[in-house]
């Protein structure tokens, strides 16, 4: 995974694990179904003179051969389960204490973001207002509260493994902790109109300095 | 093709064909009724205050038209009680009554939505009055098909042919009945 | 025959003019009950659909390869042609190729030979279903010229891009998708009435309900799982079309209204139709591999049972589509549940299928290959689910190409490969003549080895974060430098499209000339195999119709010299 796309947030790591887990799982049972499958056909070729066997499944030495691995495809599904809730949980089902709240809007067809300002409070009269990109500090805890303002998007982020629909009239919240500086994609992943094919964004991973220095430089009524 | 094929005069399962064909049509039909209430419901759950809206919907007017959908029900009934007896002319009577009641229903119907459009409340007022009126005229649409298909199976039972259709357009009017049992409640009593 | 092929497409335009003269010549064709002519015409529409379905796919893989060229046979793609051309291509496929072909074609042609009926028991339903079906068929194709083009707003059809002409900006080509893909809905309710009452009722004189082909019951049970599941998406086409025709608010959070509403109705069908057209195309798959490993089917009743618990299962799992779409996260986790084990009947079904060739003796010729394939195909689709099932992995590949992916590994070998099988072996018995085998192997290996490079390539896109129905990826610098795996995939595409012209070469010279079929050229068991080909109206002479001694599958039974055993044989 790692090698296909970076990770940069606190929670892309155990998505990618979880990829894995299924990957390594379903990994070995499409093999072995495959496998046999395969080897099935080569074993029965039609040879002359050669009369299929008469089999109705229900011989149990036979029929065992179905039963045993459909019980462990339901032993596997456990431990899919267990690993796709845990992460989920801790995604979705629990919000750590923010260091800082951003409000991420969309519409058709950009993203609006809403920083919070110098006091670090949102919807304060320094909030900064960007469009298409979006800029935080490193190793921080963010809060986004997402919004739209007409249809639905959807606020992407692939290296954070981040992805949350907007939906018009509600606010939903979520949070991230990017783990790595640098400039990275944001996409909408709804379809949401002609523009949705341009509708990305850019977010700013700064450390603390700099983003500091963004911060004061375009807070609008800074002290 | 003017003869019926041979497919049509068996009976595998021992019901006749147009028995179940029928039953099918209304487990369809009452998943579309059901996915529309269903949303209602939940909108319902969620939004209180449309009681205030609801309160606007004239339940005598409902009653009244629970009453004679129920009424030409059982003239239904008995015009298929005529026609196991092959009395077509009777069950033709008796449909007709029916298709009476239907008539009788869709006009009541109609004098309630002038009155309510012309008081202000229309299908975009606000979706309460969006599911009074899509649900109610879906189900208004099923009541004219039915009392349409009746006057044919009526023409055709007068001249005692095709007597089975008599118990078949029966077993959908109650269906259609039925679906008004439910939306009388949850459209007109719950306010 | 051939001439119904021809006409079917123009049918039903010329018929009014000559409403009361009576079926004749071409009109014959055209205005018949046949249930053999009828699923003709489904299946010349459903193949012609799929041409148009394909050639989308050409023009927007195009515009994905090479962003901005003009596509040769197209133009320019203009971004709102593109979401047009994505939106159209998949309702094309799913609800005017992969249904009509698999359900309507081969369940009006095999459900009355099979049970050994003379025709469907409703044969004025059965064309009324095809009407309706041929009426919704124009109007999806006209919605793409009207005025503002085509729907654009992906085949699910979210609301509120769906529902407002100002969000969509194609506010007459959305209504007319609606309207078309609702007909088609209608269509398809009246055409399984027959289906179910015909197995159910018209069956021949001895055939028990485990005599009954598994094709046909998988066709039944499929209409059935549609039939129930298709109501609620009923009454919210009617609630969008409201909200795009006459403004209420259903689905608009402005007025009160919610969006998701639809998404849970769209989806309470969405996957069980993801099913209807799966069990057809498995049913086909066992039946031809029963037949060309001489096997009985390992396990019918299990099959069965297994078929039916899918299915009331797949009434549980909608809202794995939606898992970050705003509904509650808590129940995300119930309904990861759910579809993990939706995996446990699905892996049975599969089993089922691969032990039937242990110990058989098999064949390998043009069917039996797309038969297997379909199988091996399809495994890849059914485990890369497994994938967006979790709900931890879904959160990243939730809407990527990783889906599409995954899904044009079960769609495609549903409505391809699986119509490659049927149409190659029940073309002896639907036309009279023998496709020509070497041919359909060139064109076997030709269309299966381009399809895995076409979307092999599409996993490790979705895998990099490449989202769906974006019209041009130079615009996000990360995925600007996977181009050429989006390069490769369309050349692969245009190979596999060129190597469709050797089945239409195929198809028609086979129609013309290809060697006279005789009754069973397979040496099958079902009774379709036991008339002549093509049957003749009626099917049988009507003294003639067949009597059922034994199950469908009784294929090397010990007590027989010979390795078949037709249903109609008395013991
Ligand atoms: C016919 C088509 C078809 C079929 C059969 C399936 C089958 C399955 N699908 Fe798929 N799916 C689609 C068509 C299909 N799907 C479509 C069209 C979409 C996208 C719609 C859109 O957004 O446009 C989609 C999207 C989709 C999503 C949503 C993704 C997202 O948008 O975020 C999910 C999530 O759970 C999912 C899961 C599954 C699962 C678990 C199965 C299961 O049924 C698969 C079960 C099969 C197997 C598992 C293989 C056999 C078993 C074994 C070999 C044993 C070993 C297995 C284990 C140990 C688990 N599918
Ligand atoms: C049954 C379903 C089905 C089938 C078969 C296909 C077939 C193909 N699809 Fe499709 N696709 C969908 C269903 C299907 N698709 C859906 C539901 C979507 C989502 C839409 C949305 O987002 O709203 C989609 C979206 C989709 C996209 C995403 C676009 C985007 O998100 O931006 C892409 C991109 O590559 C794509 C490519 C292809 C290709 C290359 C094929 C090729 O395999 C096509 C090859 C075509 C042929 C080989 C046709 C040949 C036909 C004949 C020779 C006639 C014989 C006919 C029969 C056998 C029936 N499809
Ligand atoms: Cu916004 Cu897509
Ligand atoms: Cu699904």
């Amino acid at each position: 995974m790692e090698s296909l796309i970076q990770q940069a947030s606190s929670y892309a790591g155990s998505i990618d694990g979880v990829i894995l887990l299924v990957g390594w799982i379903v990994g070995f049972w499409f093999i072995a179904v495959e496998g046999i499958f395969f080897w099935l056909i080569w074993r029965g070729r039609a040879k002359p003179g050669v009369k299929s066997q008469y089999i109705t499944g229900k011989e149990k030495h036979l029929k065992r051969w179905i039963t045993w691995p459909h019980a462990l495809v339901l032993v596997c599904d456990v431990f899919i389960v267990i690993g796709a809730a845990k992460v989920w949980y801790d995604i979705k089902l629990q919000l750590p204490e923010a260091d800082s709240t951003v409000r991420v809007i969309g519409q058709q067809w950009a993203w609006v973001f809403q920083h919070p300002g110098m006091d670090n409070e949102l919807d304060t009269a320094d909030d900064i207002f960007t469009t298409d990109t979006l800029h935080v500090q490193n190793n921080r805890t963010y809060h986004y509260r997402l919004e739209s303002r007409d249809v639905l998007h959807d606020f992407s982020v692939p290296v954070f493994r981040l992805k949350q629909d907007a939906i018009p009239g509600r606010s939903i919240t979520g949070w991230f902790r990017p783990t790595v500086a640098g400039t990275f994609d944001v996409q909408c992943a709804e379809i949401c109109g002609i523009g949705h094919g341009v509708m990305g964004g850019r977010i700013v991973i700064e450390e603390a300095s700099e983003h500091a220095a963004w911060i004061a430089q375009n807070s609008t009524s800074a002290q | 093709m003017s003869y019926p094929p041979i497919a049509t005069q068996r009976r595998s399962t021992g019901i006749p064909t147009g028995r179940l064909a029928v039953w099918w049509v209304l487990a369809s039909e009452v998943v579309i009724f059901g996915g529309l209430l269903a949303s209602y419901l939940m909108f319902r759950i969620g939004h209180p205050e449309w009681a205030d809206a609801a309160v606007h919907t004239n339940t005598w007017i409902g009653a009244f038209n629970t009453f004679v959908l129920l009424t030409s029900s059982f003239t239904a009934v008995l015009g298929h009680q005529a026609a196991e007896r092959g009395e077509g002319k009777l069950a033709a009577r008796y449909l007709i009554y029916t298709i009476l009641g239907a008539a009788t229903f869709v006009g009541v119907k109609s004098y309630e939505w002038w009155y309510e459009i012309s008081h202000g409340y229309t299908i975009t007022t606000n979706n309460f009055w969006s599911f009074y009126y899509t649900a109610a005229g879906l189900h208004a649409a099923h009541v004219i098909a039915g009392a349409v298909i009746m006057g044919y199976i009526a023409r055709d039972a007068a001249k005692n042919v095709n007597l089975h259709r008599v118990e078949l357009i029966g077993i959908y009017w109650h269906f259609v009945d039925v679906v008004w049992i439910f939306l009388f409640p949850l459209l007109y009593i719950a306010k | 025959m051939a001439d119904a092929s021809v006409t079917t497409v123009e049918g039903a335009v010329e018929h009014h003019a000559h409403e009361h003269h009576g079926p004749q010549g071409i009109l014959k064709y055209i205005w018949s009950t046949d249930h053999k002519i009828i699923a003709m015409q489904y299946l010349f529409t459903g193949l012609f659909m799929g041409l148009v379905g394909g050639l989308m796919a050409y023009v927007f893989r195009m515009q994905l390869a090479f962003p901005g060229i003009s596509v040769p046979g197209f133009g320019v793609v203009s971004p709102h042609e593109y979401n047009a051309l994505v939106t159209n291509h998949g309702s094309i496929m799913i609800f005017w190729v992969a249904m009509p072909v698999l359900i309507a074609a081969f369940g009006n042609f095999l459900i009355p030979l099979m049970v050994g009926a003379d025709d469907m028991v409703f044969p004025k339903i059965n064309r009324l279903s095809y009407q309706v079906f041929f009426v919704s068929a124009v109007l999806i194709l006209a919605s793409l010229f009207v005025e503002g083009g085509g729907f654009g707003g992906a085949w699910t059809a979210y609301p509120p891009l769906s529902a407002q002409g100002d969000y969509n900006l194609s506010s007459l080509g959305a209504t007319l998708w609606l309207i078309a893909v609702a007909l088609e809905f209608i269509a398809f309710l009246l055409g399984g009435i027959n289906f179910i009452t015909t197995m159910m009722n018209s069956r021949a004189p001895g055939m028990k309900a485990y005599d009954i082909p598994l094709v046909c019951w998988m066709i039944v049970i499929a209409s059935i799982l549609f039939m129930l599941s298709v109501g609620p998406l009923i009454a919210g086409a009617i609630m969008l079309l409201f909200d795009q025709t006459i403004g209420t608010g259903f689905f608009d959070p402005a007025r009160g209204g919610d969006p998701i509403l639809w998404q849970h109705l769209f989806w309470f069908f969405g996957h069980p139709e993801v099913y209807v057209v799966l069990l057809p195309a498995l049913g086909i798959t066992i039946d031809i591999v029963a037949t060309f490993s001489r096997k009985k089917v390992f396990g019918y009743k299990i099959m069965l049972y297994t078929v039916v618990a899918t299915g009331v299962l797949s009434f549980f799992v909608w809202a794995h589509h939606q898992f970050i779409a705003g509904i509650d996260p808590r129940m995300a986790n119930v309904f990861m549940v759910t579809t993990l084990l939706i995996s446990v009947p699905i892996a049975e079904l599969c089993f089922v299928v691969i032990a039937t060739l242990y110990g058989g003796s098999i064949t390998l010729n043009t069917p039996m290959l797309w038969a297997l394939a379909f199988m091996a195909e399809f495994l890849l689709g059914g485990v890369t689910g497994i994938f967006l099932g979790a709900t931890g992995a879904d959160i990243y590949l939730h809407d990527t190409y990783f889906v599409l992916a995954h899904f044009h590994y079960t769609f495609f070998p549903i409505a391809i490969i699986g119509t490659f099988a049927a149409l190659t072996y029940w073309f002896p018995k639907m036309f009279g003549r023998m496709m020509n085998d070497t041919l359909g192997k060139i064109h076997f290996w030709g269309t299966i080895i381009p399809f895995n490079f076409i979307f092999i390539p599409l996993f490790v896109l979705g895998l990099g974060g490449q989202h769906r129905r974006i019209y041009d990826f130079q615009n996000f610098p990360e995925l600007a430098a996977m181009q050429p795996f989006r390069v490769f995939a369309t050349m692969s595409l245009i190979v596999m499209l060129l190597f469709q012209l050797v089945f239409f070469y195929n198809f028609i010279q086979s129609l013309r000339k290809g060697p006279k079929a005789e009754r069973n050229p397979w040496k099958a068991n079902t009774l379709e195999w036991t008339t002549e080909s093509p049957p003749p109206h009626g099917n049988w002479p009507p003294d003639q119709l067949p009597r059922v001694y034994r199950g469908p599958y009784e294929y090397a039974h010990p007590d027989r010299e010979e390795d078949y055993w037709p249903q109609n044989l008395p013991a």
